[in-house]
């Protein structure tokens, strides 16, 4: 019993036990679910296909916790900037048989991009003491607008084979290439956050701000770090996502993915709040909104109703993690052992 | 002053117009008057256009810039509305005290047009809707529209199946991924595609899910299907950017595309048409964006005042391997 409880106290019991719920559903389903088969020298199978496909959405939720950990705050012009790097990427690229700039320019040049934008975001925030949300929505409305500025209005082919490993396969390499970008961006942020000090200055930024800086942390430095890294983040993501469809797409690239991330680190268990956080409960959290969607194109869902489903299982897994549930059924729990216990002395 | 001259533009205007609508409704005896003024005048045509958010969007504009032109007889004052509908509301006010004497719109929305467009029937102006239809409670706020005939592109592309593959004994598997739902094009070609096949009984629609018109969403969905059914036979995707997305992912199931699967799409954009060409996709069927010289032609129509029919279809093609040459892929403009 005791075990029992050691576990469920235990932060990402909860996350843990939504995505193991969404997966045990379609293992009764459909078992071919969990088939891995290798075909052509790489990875084929649906599991692959929820790894692969959550990779982007792992590398926001990362860079979304720690704005939301730090700032209480959500950054939701990710989706825009996604666009934006990846659109000046593409077009440095140009749409010739050659790249006309190295490739590895082109993406550091896109990813210097994004965090130019993370770190507008965190000036606004940190500095100016402006709403996350209200500062975030600058780039949130004009980071498409300037990327379709600098598309032209269209959409940029790059026809170069060489541009489709990153969001593909490297040759020889059967593990899709956005898998290895999402475990590389996990394990490095992990590592700076845990072998530093950083987790801790977040954290206790977040709580409390002003305690924090009589304590000697520069608050506004930190949420300022936070932002900009939510901004790499996303340009990595928009590499992922141009080099996917080897082109750039301004309108849709990362559309709407800054309420999924959201919902990543909300699904992870962690506190809108700000404070304490878990980089790996968002992680888990964006492979279950993936999982989701996958099951429900599996089951056949037709496109008009997928959002409906969508809904009806992430108000199921909120309202599992909500303090005030649990709080319900220790209640019930605790009525049921009273009750027991008479009975014994009666 | 300017307020006055308006008025006395918008009268003469006003006067002018008349005489086009009496003939347009029965043919009248004025139709010789105000036939002779203008032929020898250049007409003045306002267009609102949506505003640049597709290659498709932008061969339109094109089109409709390269017809009315000063060599045809027009004078064109044209309106982005960078996607608002406030924008185009504006700038149909606007052409409306010019006083030009047509009015073109390329409407993002279907509805919130009643009031300017009684505005422009106030002052006798008559309005070409292009693309996009407008729903009004009042049919004679519209003269006519231009645009493509969803449906008939998805009966089309099952007479296109039909043939090609009607005769085979066993089923035929179809994958269908459809556009944006609710969407004019996504129920036009799903509906027509399945009234199309509906006498084929070994035809089925194994699988039909949205790839939201985006490459990605296709791929994605696309992935999906190929693991739950073992053989695809047919997809049919309602445009280029899905086919090419469900290309990429018909790539790494090991299938070869245009080949395993017979690959029907959509819009026949330029760089869909070299895929036709290589064999990777089977069967284009366009969505044709080229509605300039259809407005020239119907604004003349109009402003001699000949009665012209209220529903106009552009002229749309097939592609296949056969037809596309390259010469057809050069001449693409989008």
């Amino acid at each position: 019993m005791d075990k029992l409880k050691k576990m469920t106290s235990y932060r990402l019991f909860w996350p843990i036990v939504c995505l193991a719920l969404v997966l045990l559903f379609n293992l009764i389903k459909s078992p071919s679910f969990f088939e891995i088969s290798i075909k052509n020298g790489v990875l084929y199978g649906y599991l692959v296909d929820i790894f692969n496909r959550s990779s982007e959405l792992i590398i926001l939720a990362v860079g979304m916790t720690l704005c939301v950990a730090s700032s209480a705050g959500t950054d939701i012009s990710v989706g825009a900037i996604m666009a934006l790097s990846g659109a000046v990427s593409v077009y440095l690229l140009g749409s010739g048989e050659t790249y006309a700039i190295p490739w590895i320019a082109a993406i550091l040049i896109g990813l210097v991009v994004s965090v130019l934008c993370g770190m507008w975001n965190g000036f606004l925030v940190a500095n100016m003491k402006i709403q996350p949300m209200v500062a975030t929505l600058i780039l949130f409305t004009a980071g498409r607008g300037m990327a379709q500025l600098i598309t032209g209005g269209n959409n940029l082919y790059v026809k170069v084979d060489s541009f489709k490993y990153l969001g593909g396969f490297l040759p020889h390499i059967p593990v899709p290439t956005p898998i290895l970008v999402a475990i590389i961006v996990v394990i490095l942020a992990t590592l700076f956050l845990n072998k530093t000090a950083t987790k801790l200055y977040i954290e206790s930024v977040g709580i409390n701000p002003r305690a924090s800086r009589l304590f000697g942390l520069n608050s506004t430095k930190i949420i300022f770090i936070t932002y900009a890294a939510c901004g790499l983040c996303a340009g990595i993501a928009g590499m992922i996502a141009t080099s996917r469809i080897t082109s750039i797409d301004a309108n849709n690239v990362g559309n709407l993915m800054e309420l999924d991330a959201i919902l990543a680190v909300a699904l992870g268990g962690n506190s809108l709040a700000g404070g304490k956080f878990s980089v790996a409960g968002s992680v888990i959290g964006a492979i279950t909104i993936q999982a989701l969607s996958t099951t429900l194109y599996a089951m056949k869902v037709t496109g008009d109703q997928l959002p409906l489903y969508k809904a009806i299982v992430v108000i199921i897994i909120v309202t599992l993690q909500s303090p005030e549930f649990k709080k319900y059924l220790n209640r019930i729990k605790a009525k049921r052992a009273a009750k027991t216990a008479g009975e014994k002395v009666a | 002053m300017r307020r006055s001259i308006k008025k006395v533009a918008a009268g003469l205007l006003a006067t002018m117009m008349i005489g086009t609508m009496l003939t347009g409704c029965g043919g009248g005896n004025k139709k010789d008057s105000a036939s002779s003024k203008k032929e020898t005048s250049e007409i003045n045509i306002g267009f609102s256009q949506v505003g640049a958010e597709s290659d498709w969007r932008v061969a339109n504009t094109k089109s409709m810039k390269s017809a009315l032109t000063a060599k045809n007889g027009f004078k064109l004052s044209f309106a982005d509305a960078q996607q608002k509908q406030e924008n185009q509301t504006k700038a149909v006010r606007e052409f409306i005290t010019q006083g030009v004497d047509v009015i073109a719109i390329a409407p993002v929305t279907e509805t919130g047009w009643e009031t300017v467009l009684k505005e422009a029937k106030k002052a006798d102006i008559p309005v070409i809707t292009v693309d996009r239809q407008i729903k009004t409670s009042d049919d004679s706020l519209i003269t006519a529209w231009v645009g493509s005939d969803f449906k008939k592109e998805g009966v089309k592309a099952a007479e296109w199946l039909i043939k090609e593959k009607g005769k085979e004994k066993g089923d035929v598997n179809i994958a269908v991924l459809q556009g944006t739902i609710g969407s004019s094009a996504e129920i036009g070609r799903t509906k027509g595609f399945k009234e199309g096949i509906k006498d084929q009984k070994n035809f089925k629609i194994i699988a039909s899910q949205t790839g939201e018109f985006t490459q990605a969403k296709g791929q994605e969905v696309m992935e999906s299907f190929l693991k739950q059914n073992k053989d695809i036979d047919v997809v049919v995707a309602q445009n280029d950017n899905m086919a090419f997305g469900a290309i990429d992912a018909l790539k790494a199931a090991g299938k070869t595309p245009g080949k395993d699967v017979t690959i029907i799409s959509f819009d026949a954009i330029k760089a869909a048409l070299k895929k036709v060409q290589s064999g990777e996709i089977n069967a284009e069927f366009e969505c044709n964006p080229l509605h300039g010289p259809r407005v020239a032609e119907l604004a003349k129509k109009i402003m001699k005042g000949e009665k012209v029919d209220k529903i106009q279809y552009v002229d749309e093609q097939v592609f296949t391997k056969d037809n596309t040459t390259k010469e057809v892929i050069n001449k693409r403009a989008y």
